[in-house]
């Protein structure tokens, strides 16, 4: 093993110990432990094929990609020269047009069953999908062949995961999510708009090291990352909970950093984890409402892009420690002390014990009286 | 008969009648005052923040009440000499759906109701409890209280709350945030828990315009849409619009109670479950008032007892004097 | 004019001593209530704003002490002369238990430095009858002074002062009749602004005037024999069997026509089925009515009233029945809402019963250095 890491330094010119660091914070970030994070380490390291990718753009504004260039662990270079191999990417490709397509096809053919399935951007259906075509084929058919051989299929953003922005209402493009026009098949969907860089390359980490995807949720979003509501990690939630609201965007609540609620944050009923990852590295809150601004729901299919930006949000939950009182619970209810009722006892016992005394000395004084 | 006897007779005869005919003499309700403003309290927007418990508690100067359990904020159980407005909740079942009467959760505000005909003003051997003639907001005044805690029996509600745990304590209730020093209303402003309050459960306005606006609530089921204002209902900051989840009970709670109340609610789950008392519609203290009035209005009653009794007593000390 | 002497005797008896004891740490707890505010040893909270201070001390206390109150209608009204050597003790009695009870109010008071305001015009509220009950049974105690004042005028020599007395008393005889009538029965009417908290079978609405002022004239009457049977085993004074039995005789009258009105209105209102409900309600309502029912029973005979010691037990029995009956209505079966509960506690008891020590030691030195009772037999 030391062997292989020896190589790896060589390799990718960084020492074992960052790369090792480097593991454990993806392994971090999925919630794994650290042998876990040895695991994937020495996955890498194993000088065997790097693990084919296959990415496909749909109806899309290449957010997805666009944070992933932003990532800091692994960087853009690392993870597509040294770490998996890009065999298609629209907008990472160094060549265009026809020999691009034809290389796509042969790589699917040649790693059959092995390869990892992108999607990025949504699928229109109206019309037989004529509303996007990529080398006169459209999305529709494209989705549909690249998924017939994939190891796993990952629909990256808002767009592949339920079609984002293109299938709010009318959608007029009868645009859908990657998983729609895939039944059968098990589609990993990572929504955000964008979407955080890091769910989706621990996903990733996670299928080459263990060759599984993540525990999935009901939609089939890993749930390290889609598993809570914004609402339960955000750093206001305690201005939430004291009824601190920011009231219009730049009065004094909003500049004291307040609940946007009021604003129309849909982080009670939006599940992700952006309050805890945060977005570009710059950490100090940099996410939409810690800057100020309130979250509009963009994971979720019927928030985001759906509900308007400033109506309120559903509150899905009512977690502790937002505690509330019953009805009947009252302040200072005092049982009967053991103390207290024999007291009250022996009082009232003195007064009947008196009246006894009294009787039994008026007998006397009457039967002497009579003699 | 003996004219004593007959005194004696007429004497016991006239407190009897006076107690039997109490029943003609009882005045009736109050009316809601001339410019009444109130709040209504919408129990199915409340998303339970406590928005309105912290804005109250720092509008009127109040401390927080700490468990030492951890709980940094307001974790007051019911009203209390600290606590002038409380969120509770009704649960359950599983307490699963929001505003289902079973299986489900609700939330409720309490805080003063200022009745149209308050028991607590009605009570009140010093005034220290008034009802405003105009506005009809119940405001208490320490200076003139002697903290006999009638009014604390005399609310239905159970809302005066004296400070036990203070030798020189005080009586405490919500005062719509317009007692002396602060009049927000009086000063053009709403309450501070209206003013909050993110989903518009609590409204603030004049009591008519309150009681037309819950009666449109009323007309609506779940699955419609409506725009729920916010704030002041006569001049609202905001709307929102929401669909219906829960279909309101066909009841303004307020509107008839005991004379009815300025501070309105309405809600999914029935009353009682919500911790409302049995009332009816007649108020306590027009029925308590009626019984003082007929013993003891302009003293007339005693007055004339204290006739008859005088003359009584003095013709058979001076027999009895006579005798010795 | 009478024939009262003060009985003497030592002051520091065993029974004084003890009680001197309970009053002692009674003012303890009193210490604590003023420094530490009333919750420190009261249980008195938000449902149950007032605990036995108010309802022993004040409302039932009062009750106990209308033996000045029940002679007096006798005496006056009636023109019964012959209970006169009974009506200074039941004075005594009246003017402590009256004074005990005013203190009673007073320490409940939760801001008692402002008392005051109830005496101010400009803040009477003529609609409550907290206002009334405050300012009555104000006067009645300084009434009471002045009732009581020619046993203190007589042991001091001041003869002149006494006669010019005497002829304004029937002044204050009749305000001594007059007061009562008003404040006991306004302590009834508590009872109605109260509502639904007090539960059915106590809560007769327009009838608790006169409820409360039958029980109270009945308890009156009843302290009257207590008091004075105690009082002929204590000092060792003559039988007076002959005049108590016709007190007797009252209190059958009296107790038939409250039970009349007490019954009639819960059969008339429909609430019979909370009799025998078999809950708790209904449980102290049968103890309560049993209590009452008692003396009726055993007083109908005139060979039983005649009894001194069924006299004695059938009093007993009327003030734990006129006493159970108001701790039912204000305390026991009280209900403000669900949550809600109270029990005294150990210092709440104490100060009660430490005011009630003090009474006991007040009369016993009374009755020993002022001529209140008498030595002498009485026809």
């Amino acid at each position: 093993m030391q062997g292989d890491f020896d190589a790896l330094e060589k390799r990718l010119g960084i020492s074992r110990r960052d790369f090792l660091k480097y593991c454990t914070g993806i392994a971090a970030t999925l919630g794994l432990s650290t042998s876990e994070a040895i695991a994937m380490a020495e996955a890498v390291a194993k000088p065997k094929k790097r693990p084919v990718v296959i990415w496909l753009h749909g109806q899309e504004c290449t957010g997805p990609t666009e944070t992933m260039l932003r990532s800091e662990h692994p960087t853009l270079e690392r993870l597509i020269l040294e770490m998996v191999s890009l065999e298609y990417h629209q907008t990472l490709d160094a060549g265009a047009g026809h020999q691009v397509e034809h290389l796509k096809e042969l790589s699917m053919k040649e790693n059959a069953g092995k390869y990892l399935l992108v999607v990025e951007g949504s699928i229109p259906t109206r019309d037989g999908g004529v509303y996007c075509k990529i080398a006169g084929k459209t999305m529709l058919a494209h989705t549909v062949e690249a998924a017939e051989n994939a190891a796993a299929i990952i629909a990256f953003g808002s767009c592949a995961s339920w079609g984002g922005v293109q299938s709010s209402g009318p959608n007029p493009t009868g645009a859908v999510g990657a998983q729609a026009v895939l039944p059968g098949k098990t589609v990993v969907n990572i929504p955000g708009c964008p979407p955080n860089p890091y769910n989706f390359l621990a996903t990733v980490m996670h299928f080459l090291t263990f060759g599984t995807l993540p525990e999935l949720d009901s939609q089939n979003r890993p749930k390290f990352a889609y598993g809570r509501l914004i609402h339960e990690n955000c750093e206001r939630r305690p201005h939430f909970d004291a009824g601190r609201f920011a009231k219009e965007f730049g009065d004094e609540g909003h500049k004291k950093g307040y609940c946007l609620y009021k604003l129309g944050c849909k982080g009670p009923e939006t599940y992700s984890n952006c309050p805890a990852v945060e977005f570009n590295d710059v950490g100090g809150g940099t996410w939409p409402v810690g800057v100020g601004h309130p979250c509009f729901g963009c994971t979720e299919q019927g928030v985001g892009f759906t509900k308007p930006l400033f109506s309120l949000a559903e509150v899905q939950t009512h977690t502790p420690p937002n505690a509330f009182p019953s009805i009947a619970q009252r302040e200072d209810t005092p049982g009967m002390s053991a103390g207290a009722a024999a007291v009250a006892g022996a009082a009232v016992g003195a007064a009947v014990g008196a009246a006894a005394v009294v009787s039994t000395r008026l007998g006397k004084s009457d039967s002497d009286s009579e003699t | 008969m003996d004219r004593r006897t007959f005194l004696k007779t007429a004497g016991a005869g006239v407190a009897g009648a006076a107690c039997i005919s109490t029943v003609a003499d009882a005045r009736p309700n109050l009316e809601p005052a001339p410019e009444a403003v109130g709040m209504l309290y919408d129990s199915t927007l409340c998303v339970g923040c406590k928005a309105c418990v912290t804005a109250c508690k720092e509008v009127n100067d109040m401390t927080p009440v700490d468990r030492g359990d951890g709980h940094i904020y307001d974790s007051a159980l019911d009203l209390s000499g600290d606590t002038l407005n409380v969120i509770k909740v009704y649960s359950d079942g599983t307490a699963a759906v929001k505003d289902s009467e079973e299986n489900g959760f609700a939330f409720e505000k309490r805080s003063c109701m200022h009745c149209v005909d308050p028991g607590c003003v009605s009570v009140c051997p010093v005034t220290a409890m008034r009802r405003d003639p105009l506005t009809g907001i119940v405001t208490h005044h320490p200076d003139a209280c002697i903290g006999c805690r009638t009014c604390m029996v005399g609310c239905p509600y159970n809302v005066p709350q004296f400070e036990y745990d203070n030798a020189f304590g005080r009586i405490h209730k919500c005062q719509m945030c317009n007692q002396e020093g602060l009049e927000r209303i009086n000063k053009g402003g709403m309450t501070a828990c209206a003013e909050v309050c993110p989903t518009g459960a609590t409204l603030f306005g004049p009591r008519s315009m309150l009681m037309e606006e819950a009666k449109r609530r009323m007309e609506l089921k779940s699955g419609d849409n409506y725009n729920f204002p916010r704030g002041d209902i006569s001049k609202p900051e905001s709307y929102h619009e929401k669909e219906l989840e829960a279909d309101y009970q066909n009841h303004i709670w307020g509107e008839k109670e005991a004379g009815g109340t300025n501070v309105l609610h309405i809600s999914a789950i029935p009353f009682d479950k919500l911790g409302m008392p049995p009332l009816e519609d007649r108020s306590y203290a027009s029925v308590s008032e009626g019984v003082q009035h007929t013993l003891y209005k302009y003293m007339a009653l005693p007055a004339a007892a204290m006739a008859g009794l005088t003359y009584v007593v003095k013709r058979n000390k001076d027999n009895h004097d006579g005798e010795e | 004019m009478s024939h009262a002497k003060p009985l003497g005797g030592s002051i520091f008896t065993p029974a004084f001593m003890l009680c001197l004891v309970l009053f002692v740490i009674g003012m303890y707890f009193l210490g604590v209530r003023f420094m530490d505010g009333m919750g420190a040893v009261a249980n008195i909270n938000g449902g149950f704003p007032w605990g036995i201070w108010v309802v022993y001390d004040v409302v039932i206390g009062t009750a106990l002490a209308c033996g000045g109150y029940a002679l007096a209608i006798t005496i006056y009204v009636f023109n019964k002369g012959q209970y006169h050597p009974l009506m200074r003790a039941a004075l005594l009695a009246s003017l402590l238990g009256y004074a005990l009870g005013g203190v009673g109010a007073f320490i409940d008071m939760g801001r008692y430095w402002q008392f005051y305001n109830l005496l101010l015009p400009w803040h009477m509220n003529f609609n409550a009858v907290m206002l009334e009950v405050g300012l009555c049974v104000t006067t009645y105690i300084l009434v009471l002074v002045i009732e009581f004042a020619p046993a203190f005028l007589e042991r001091i020599g001041a003869h002149g002062v006494l006669k010019i007395l005497n002829k304004m008393l029937f002044i204050f005889i009749a305000l001594g009749i007059l007061l009562p009538t008003m404040h006991q029965s306004s302590l009834g009417s508590f009872l109605i602004a109260m509502g639904y908290k007090v539960a059915p079978l106590w809560q007769t609405v327009h009838f608790q005037p006169l409820l409360a002022l039958l029980t109270a004239l009945t308890m009156g009457f009843s302290i009257v024999i207590f008091e004075a049977s105690a009082s002929q085993v204590a000092f060792d004074l003559p039988d007076e069997t002959s005049l108590l039995s016709k007190i007797g005789k009252i209190i059958v009258g009296l107790l038939l026509v409250y039970l009349v009105v007490r019954f009639g209105e819960i059969i008339l209102n429909g609430k019979v089925g909370y009799i025998f409900a078999g809950d708790k309600n209904s449980l102290l309502f049968l103890l309560e009515t049993l209590l009452f029912i008692f003396p009726v029973v055993a007083l109908l005979s005139q060979k039983m009233r005649q009894n001194p010691r069924v006299l004695l037990w059938a009093a007993v029995s009327m003030l734990f029945a006129g006493s159970l009956y108001r701790f039912n209505a204000f305390l026991f079966t009280y209900d403000p809402g669900p949550g809600y509960s109270y029990f005294p506690s150990v210092g709440e008891v104490m100060v009660t019963v430490g005011i009630v020590a003090f009474e006991i030691m007040a009369y016993m030195v009374m009755v020993k250095m002022l001529p209140v009772l008498h030595k002498e037999a009485h026809a």
